[in-house]
């Protein structure tokens, strides 16, 4: 089904979606609308404009696919399904994501992947194709951050204070530049040739989506960064 | 050993002539204070261990046992007090910070304790409860500025969801995990039963407990632990923790050792690994900021569920309430600076927030000034101890109040001011499954429908007392209230009179 979003406010439009029978919505004419797809199960939409804040909030096993810019919150508390965005993406993309795949062509700006987390079979993926901005995993807890920078490969594809607080999962960047400021708490190391098979299935996925050839942007150096194991916590507190 | 350069807090004293070395006291301490020595055929003990919680004093069969403060005095010294120094002294050992629990114990005013309520003599005279209804029904939410109704007389105005309370109180925010599993059930069971709400805190829901969805308020903070869709479908209204009345401006953080399976499961995060709650919500600025959470919620939910938004009272709450109320929330709940807690660094504890009473007061004007009230409602919490209190707060201005501390005396709680310790012996804030037990949910929920009965019959008896027959009748009444021993300023903020005026 086709929706024609122009001119609609959020609240409308939202309910069209939610309330579509079909499987299939192509939302043609979107421009800012926020919140599209909020809590969403087991739909396929397509998004050709530019979307408001706060696309796919707790989506729930659905694709959306934007073949645009995306704004800010895009896949806060995410907690299944995809979302692909053939452009760009605003700030605090992925927060507190709990499962699921988000990737973004372009480059993503600030606070992306704040709190990701994970458990069990639940592991959320963000891939970012250009270069992200400050504060990327701060507070990670789980899941896999992946940085291609492709088009930057001179310089370090991440802004300041990388994984600050960062507690679990691991962060991808595809560069030969490491990140200078990074925290005590956060170790930084050449991937090894296992780590590459570790992000192989998402790298692909990406690739495949937005025609690039997986194997070159694999065979490049890419560092992981990881919490460091020492628990910089634990020792913080003293029973008053 | 080390020298510690600081005694026991607490001494145990054991009546030998009493005591028939049963040691049930020895089985009962988690913290291990009590032993047996096969030697000297003696109970001895590990005074410098003991937190006072008094459930040995509490389980002794013949009464033996009393704890007390110890009686050693450092030099006297109003400044630098006994607290002061041990608190310095454990600081150089440690290099740490301070960790505390449960709410203020420091001797700030309690305005609670400064003000009075009214009673009617001879004209406009009071109303018996046991003769006449008394209404304490409540109902959450946005309320319409204007009705309109159709002609036959049905409603015609979109009204906002609500959460319709049989009594002013619910249960506040307490998370699975810092508290224990049977703690959540005893207040699910006990909201379920009051027609009230218990409030799941940011540690998810427990699938047990998605039962008594329909009364409960499901909580989303900034760790956005066991947040999804089916969580916030389940309860009856969703909370947005903004901030906590006994750590404002921080967040939280429950060590990894608590994080056991159950706990993870209901988090959604692996065990053993800590459970961090970042400060702020970093995806939340600004109002405008807050507003995208609120209506993701919203959508999420299809506008059914009321959206509250919690926030800690500090200097300038009354301007953050009128955003608040203004970003398209419908409840604001305000906890004030004696609000308890699992775990919060003392010096935050201590001395960050200012009082619920003076914070209700300002907001509740604010709100009224702006012409904003009917927009939100407004719960007040932190450090409600009655139902005298729940009255005051009610007649400041308050729509409902929620209650946590009295909530975990009715289940055995004695304020040991220990639960970050995770070492509950009234089976409360633990979650080592043997201490767990100790609290059984038949009887503990049972003591909680209890506790709200009797505030509920109080609060009734006094709103009778003045004439007044409804809740409604008496939100913001400030006229039924008089302060006494208050400086003009106080009172100005309070918005009441004096006692004698
Ligand atoms: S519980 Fe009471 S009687 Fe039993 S050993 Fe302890 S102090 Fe003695
Ligand atoms: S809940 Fe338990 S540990 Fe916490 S103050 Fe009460 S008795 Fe002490």
């Amino acid at each position: 089904m086709k929706i024609n979003a122009d001119g609609l406010h959020f609240q409308v439009l939202n309910e069209k979606v939610r309330s579509c029978p079909d499987e299939e919505i192509v939302l043609d004419n979107v421009l800012g609308q926020r919140y599209i797809g909020a809590g969403l199960c087991d739909k396929k939409v397509t998004i050709n404009g530019v979307p408001g804040n706060a696309l796919g909030a707790y989506l729930n096993n659905s694709r959306l696919e934007v073949f645009a810019n995306a704004q800010d919150a895009t896949g806060d508390t995410m907690n299944a399904g995809e979302i692909i965005i053939h452009g760009n993406c605003g700030d605090a993309l992925g927060y507190g994501m709990r499962n699921g795949k988000i990737f973004v062509e372009g480059y993503a700006g600030y606070r992306a992947g704040i709190h990701m987390k994970q458990y069990q079979e639940l592991k959320p993926v963000l891939v970012i194709g250009g270069v992200v901005g400050d504060f990327l995993g701060e507070y990670q807890a789980g899941g896999q951050i992946i940085v291609l920078g492709i088009g930057a490969e001179d310089k370090i594809p991440v802004g300041s204070f990388c994984g600050t607080g960062m507690h679990g999962g691991a962060i991808y960047l595809r560069t030969e530049h490491c990140p200078t400021d990074l925290p005590a708490q956060v170790c930084a190391a050449d991937a090894t040739p296992e780590d590459i098979e570790e992000i192989r299935a998402d790298v692909t996925e990406f690739a495949k989506e937005f025609g690039y050839n997986a194997e070159e942007l694999l065979s490049s150096h890419f560092y992981k960064l990881t919490p460091n194991t020492a628990n910089p916590y634990r020792q913080l507190y003293v029973n008053n | 050993m080390s020298v510690n350069y600081f005694p026991a807090e607490f001494e145990v004293l054991r009546n030998t002539d009493k005591c028939i070395k049963c040691r049930a006291c020895e089985r009962q301490c988690a913290n291990e204070v009590h032993f047996y020595d096969a030697d000297f055929d003696k109970m001895l003990t590990h005074d410098d261990q003991c937190v006072d919680c008094q459930r040995c004093v509490t389980i002794c069969p013949t009464g033996a046992l009393k704890i007390h403060k110890n009686p050693n005095e450092f030099r006297q010294n109003y400044n630098y007090t006994q607290q002061i120094m041990t608190e310095n002294y454990r600081q150089a050992g440690t290099g740490a910070v301070l960790l505390s629990s449960m709410g203020n114990p420091l001797p700030y005013p309690v305005y609670w304790d400064k003000i009075l309520i009214n009673a009617s003599q001879v004209t406009n005279p009071s109303i018996d409860p046991l003769r006449e209804p008394m209404e304490t029904k409540v109902f959450l939410g946005k309320k319409p500025n204007k009705m309109s109704f159709n002609e036959d007389g049905s409603v015609n105005t979109k009204l906002d969801p609500h959460l319709e309370l049989s009594v002013p109180i619910m249960f506040s925010a307490m998370s699975y995990g810092s508290i224990s599993k049977n703690a959540h059930e005893s207040l699910a069971r006990a909201a379920t039963e009051l027609g009230t709400y218990y409030n799941t805190g940011e540690g998810g829901l427990h699938k047990d407990f998605y039962q008594y969805g329909p009364n409960t308020i499901v909580q989303v903070a900034s760790g956005r632990f066991g947040v999804f869709k089916d969580y916030l479908e389940t309860g009856a209204a969703i909370e947005i923790k903004m901030g906590q009345g006994a750590k404002p401006g921080i967040g939280g953080h429950l060590p990894g050792a608590k994080i056991r399976e159950d706990v993870s499961k209901t988090r959604m995060i692996p065990m053993g690994t800590d459970a961090i709650s970042p400060a702020p919500h970093h995806d939340i600025y600004s109002i405008e900021d807050l507003r995208q959470l609120i209506y993701s919620l919203k959508e999420a939910t299809e506008y059914k569920k009321p959206i509250i938004v919690k926030i800690a009272a500090v200097h300038n709450v009354a301007a953050i309430a009128s955003g608040i109320a203004r970003s398209g929330a419908d409840i604001i709940a305000i906890d004030g600076f004696r609000g308890g807690t699992g775990a919060a660094p003392t010096r935050i504890r201590d001395n960050v927030g200012i009082p619920i009473e003076l914070a209700l007061a300002s907001v509740d004007q604010r709100l009224r000034d702006e012409g904003i009230r009917n927009n939100v409602s407004v719960v007040v919490a932190g450090s409600i101890r009655s139902a005298s209190d729940a009255v005051k707060a009610i007649a400041l201005g308050a729509d409902a109040i929620y209650i946590a501390t009295p909530a975990l005396l009715a289940m055995g709680c004695h304020l040991c001011r220990s639960c970050h310790g995770g070492k509950c012996n009234w089976g409360i804030a633990t979650q080592r499954p043997d201490l767990v037990k100790r609290l059984n949910p038949d009887v503990a929920y049972k003591r909680l429908v209890n506790l709200v009965h009797a505030w509920d019959h109080e609060i009734k008896e006094m709103m009778g007392g003045m004439g007044i027959n409804s809740i409604e009748a008496l939100r913001g009444n400030r006229l039924m209230l008089r302060g006494i021993g208050l400086t003009d300023r106080e009172l100005k903020i309070l918005g009441i009179a004096h006692a004698g005026e």
